[in-house]
């Protein structure tokens, strides 16, 4: 290369040069886009080919019937009203005690808490909690809500011992959303004489509420699809009822004996259905499936979209 | 150092020492602000000027590990605003601040001015609506939000925003307002407003202002002390400092020299 002579330092590289290296750096963008796009692919492509597998297999077994049968010898007249309406009972019994439980447990340690070596314990212990495998938090619902609170095999046992299993997911959720709370806001309303509590209740929550809500769904997500603790919790094997109504005509008009009685949800009715001989019920099995399956991706779609509508009016 | 008399004395500090942690970041100041007049605090970086601004709304009280020895007096009740039996809330409640950067609630702009009346409690709506009127004209800003109340506060300039704050700290009548460089994250048109709105309500409360900018401070205020080191180096009539500064590492700061 020539440079010219007045130059104290020569330059490097001439405007061909530098072409030709923002062509070869150029060049791992392609190949970067490529494997990205591939990684991409093999993840949407299986899902996708799973569901459709179940859907094709599971179709011809969703009739109206499905949804209002209960438990039955012959596959053709089986269905899934017991399981779906123990998953909603269940898991409404599982919201009730998490998201007070979580969110009050976060807002603690975000607000409240000193930070010290016991709160740092705790705080590792929590993260801990979050990895703890599913049947170890069934062991510990057996031990404690059935046999210490003799709880039975019971909606409330099932529930609360899914509430203990997502409760570190509904903490985690909530104190980083309260994390994502700039200083000079928290400083704002502390300047004009607010109290913690009113920090909390006028800022915090409000504007948390997107991030801890989403949290509860996906902790609601994971719950609706556990088999494993409501198992050693100990699900019926069939239900051939409705549980009581949670409503009455007289006065308190609420009942809480649905809390109470036996249980079977959702991904244990497919269990049981996948572990029988008779090839029938494979199709009941893959059917309620698809039904599992939509129900999770309604509440993620519903996460989504409650997240959308609350933050769009915050921006930090 | 501070040997000036004032006619009228709103909050005097009193050897005022405060540490973070193990870091002393104030040593012994002792300074008045002025009632109804501004005063403001200029130095280089890291000289304690907003420490010192802070500690006259206890917000150091917020992190732990920080420590106040010595006494800012609040008159006229000559109450010990860092006294340990004195709770911070009512401190704020006195003595409002406007920060640095504008930090509006993600609420409307109605409820943004009406926060501090709401922390007390007040929800009569007509009270409500007129110290919100009152507070949005008192920071000049009521004409051009007044059709909008009910819009989010984000949707304003950043200069509308900052007098919005402005207003939601005039909406509870301190007796003082704190400035933490009010205008560091504006443009120059917005920072004219702001200066102008300062001198507009300096007859209504007693002002003090932190300020990077030393052509501000002489413009805006009565008073100015320089600070270096977390001390105060010298305190006097704006003027003074500016014109005729009685120490040399003054005289080196105003003139560029140094800092």
């Amino acid at each position: 290369m020539q440079h010219p002579a007045s130059f104290a330092k020569p330059a490097t590289h001439s405007v061909a040069q530098i072409r030709a290296i923002i062509r070869k750096h150029k060049r791992w963008d392609l190949v970067f886009a490529g494997l990205g796009i591939l990684a991409l692919i093999i993840g949407v492509v299986t899902l996708a080919g799973l569901f459709i597998d179940l859907v094709a297999t599971g179709w011809g077994r969703l009739t109206p019937e499905f949804f209002t049968s209960f438990s039955s010898r012959r596959a053709t007249s089986a269905g899934i009203a017991a399981a779906m309406v123990g998953t909603l009972l269940v898991i409404l019994v599982t919201v009730m005690a998490a998201v007070p439980l979580g969110v009050g447990a976060g807002v603690y340690l975000e607000e409240y808490a000193p930070k010290n070596w016991l709160t740092g314990i705790i705080e590792i212990n929590i993260s801990n909690l979050a990895g703890v495998p599913s049947v170890v938090y069934g062991l510990l619902g057996l031990g404690l809500f059935v046999y210490a609170w003799n709880l039975d095999h019971s909606v409330v046992a099932a529930g609360l011992t899914l509430a203990l299993l997502i409760l570190p997911i509904v903490i985690v959720a909530t104190r980083e959303a309260i994390r994502t709370i700039p200083g000079h806001i928290r400083e704002g309303a502390y300047a004009l004489g607010a109290t913690k509590w009113q920090l909390v209740a006028h800022h915090i929550l409000p504007y948390s509420s997107a991030g801890i809500l989403t949290g509860i769904i996906i902790g609601v997500a994971r719950a609706i699809g556990e088999t494993a603790p409501l198992i050693t919790v100990g699900a019926a094997v069939a239900i051939f009822t409705l549980p009581s109504s949670p409503f009455r005509s007289d006065f308190p008009f609420l009942s809480l004996e649905w809390l109470k009685e036996p249980f079977t949800v959702m991904p244990i009715q497919m269990f049981q259905w996948t572990s029988r001989p008779d090839q029938a019920f494979q199709i009941n099995a893959a059917a309620a499936g698809v039904v599992l399956i939509v129900m999770t991706l309604a509440l993620n779609g519903l996460a989504i979209y409650i997240r959308y509508r609350l933050r769009k009016n915050i921006k930090w | 150092m501070a040997d000036l008399t004032l006619e009228n004395i709103k909050a005097e500090s009193k050897n005022l020492n405060f540490y973070y942690g193990g870091f002393q970041a104030l040593k012994s100041i002792s300074l008045p602000v002025a009632d109804k007049k501004v005063t403001a605090l200029i130095g280089p970086s890291g000289c304690g000027k907003s420490t010192f601004l802070r500690c006259f709304n206890r917000m150091h009280d917020l992190y732990p590990g920080n420590r106040y020895e010595g006494s800012i007096t609040l008159k006229p009740d000559n109450v010990n605003i860092l006294a340990r039996e004195v709770d911070p809330i009512e401190v704020r409640m006195r003595i409002s601040m406007v920060f640095q950067k504008p930090n509006p609630f993600p609420k409307s702009i109605y409820e943004n001015v009406a926060y501090g009346l709401r922390v007390r409690g007040i929800k009569n709506r007509a009270l409500l609506d007129e110290k919100v009127e009152e507070a949005l004209t008192g920071a000049a800003l009521w004409n051009e939000v007044k059709d909008r109340l009910d819009q989010l506060a984000f949707n304003l300039s950043g200069g509308q925003q900052q007098r919005l704050c402005i207003a939601r700290a005039l909406a509870t009548e301190p007796e003082i307002l704190l400035f933490d460089e009010p205008t560091s994250a504006l443009d120059p048109i917005a920072t004219a407003s702001i200066e102008e709105l300062i001198a507009q309500i300096k007859n209504r409360v007693s002002i003090l202002i932190v300020t990077h900018n030393m052509q501000q401070a002489a413009r805006v205020s009565d008073y100015t002390a320089y600070m270096y080191l977390g001390e105060v180096i010298e305190f006097d009539v704006t003027d003074s400092i500016f014109i005729k500064p009685k120490k040399k590492q003054t005289e080196d700061y105003i003139t560029g020299r140094f800092g």
